[in-house]
């Protein structure tokens, strides 16, 4: 049903802005994680990424799809399959390539922690029933991702000196990507007084205490925080990785939009 | 790399895998896991033998702990069962007084 009759344009227009902007992280950072599969270093952790990609693209469908009824579109595919590189609005630290091992556990670790504290923040202040549910379903899975790079990062930072080098290098690499993660523009304000989104610039300290934790009981160092930081990608600047993850994956149904899996 | 890179080809070791399907149930065995240690082999377990409601407790067991019969011992410890009746509860018959009473 379609309950989103009475919505002002304005905040039909702000509540999509979001649930892209939650639902391009996601998307992105699945299609990243798919990648691995059938390349896992075991087989275990092959089904343990698959398992957190598809928990990752289902959610960005779930924000989709309610994005989709609220601006009368088709589908959630029109959002993942049917816009330009431009247009997404996802941070560019979940579109770098997957590096190696190291690399995928840094980063899921530093997304997964900013996504708890987001979700733990947007479930207390979200008005909109629907949006609220998805929240609170995602924030069960979104727990256990962090549980789960949290225990890499412990055994490899503090495990072969080959394996603390490499997620070591992974951490030092991604940091300049962190400062997007919290800084707020002006669509966001907006969303704030709206109930809609909450200041994701307090999140910064509680996520950066955790890291450091985490860091530290890891015997690995927490790169310079006051170091140049990448910004841009919410409001579609983003790295050249984006457009060729996004030729791979559009690249079928873009071809054949009328494809049907038999 | 590392000298000692050949360290990375020795696999995890094994784990047993049970779960209980509901609340009071017995643990069933699921199936077995690799993993380094019993956190990983929790998760692990939970990724591959809980992802569609099959339960809501797991325990992991390190493979290496279990004592199993070997199938020479099929015959001292399971034949014994199969040539005496009187050992089945079956093979009384209940006596007439309980037999009224239910």
């Amino acid at each position: 049903m379609n309950t989103n009759q009475n919505i002002p344009k304005a905040k039909k227009e702000l509540v999509v802005e979001i649930l892209l902007r939650l639902a391009d992280d996601r998307l992105i950072h699945g299609h990243r994680l798919s990648e691995w599969a059938g390349h896992g270093p075991e087989l275990e952790e092959d089904l343990a990424l698959a398992n957190v990609a598809l928990d990752m693209i289902g959610h960005a469908a779930a924000l989709y799809k309610y994005a989709a009824e609220i601006e009368g579109k088709p589908d959630e595919d029109h959002y993942a399959y049917f816009r330009d590189d431009i247009d997404f609005k996802n941070v560019a630290m979940v579109e770098l390539p997957k590096g190696d091992f190291a690399f995928t556990i840094a980063r899921q670790f530093l997304f997964s922690a900013y996504s708890y504290f987001l979700y733990e923040k947007l479930i207390e202040t979200v008005g909109d029933e629907q949006f609220n549910g998805m929240l609170q379903k995602h924030f069960k899975e979104i727990k256990y991702h962090f549980r789960h790079s949290r225990e890499w990062v412990f055994r490899l930072g503090d495990g072969t000196e080959e394996s603390h080098e490499r997620i070591q290098h992974a951490f030092d690499e991604i940091w300049m990507y962190t400062g997007e993660l919290f800084s707020l523009d002006d669509a966001e304000r907006t969303a704030i007084d709206k109930n809609l989104f909450v200041d994701i610039s307090e999140l910064k300290e509680p996520w950066l205490a955790l890291v450091k934790d985490t860091l530290e009981e890891a015997t690995l160092t927490l790169p310079d925080d006051d170091q140049y930081m990448f910004s841009g990608s919410r409001q579609g600047k983003h790295t050249e990785h984006l457009g060729h993850l996004l030729a791979q994956m559009q690249f079928l149904r873009r071809s054949y939009p009328d494809a049907e899996w038999k | 790399m590392s000298a000692d890179h050949s360290n990375n080809n020795v696999e995890w070791p094994l784990w047993e895998v049970f779960y209980q399907p509901g609340n009071g149930k017995p643990f069933e065995h699921a199936g077995s896991v690799h993993a380094p240690d019993a956190e990983m082999a929790l998760q692990n377990a939970r990724d591959t033998y809980a992802r569609r409601n099959e339960g809501i407790a797991i325990w992991v067991v390190p493979s290496s702990q279990i004592t199993a019969s070997t199938p020479e011992d099929v015959g001292p410890f399971f034949d014994p069962a199969n040539d005496k009746a009187y050992r089945h509860p079956q093979f009384y018959s209940t006596p007439r007084a309980v037999k009224k009473r239910t």
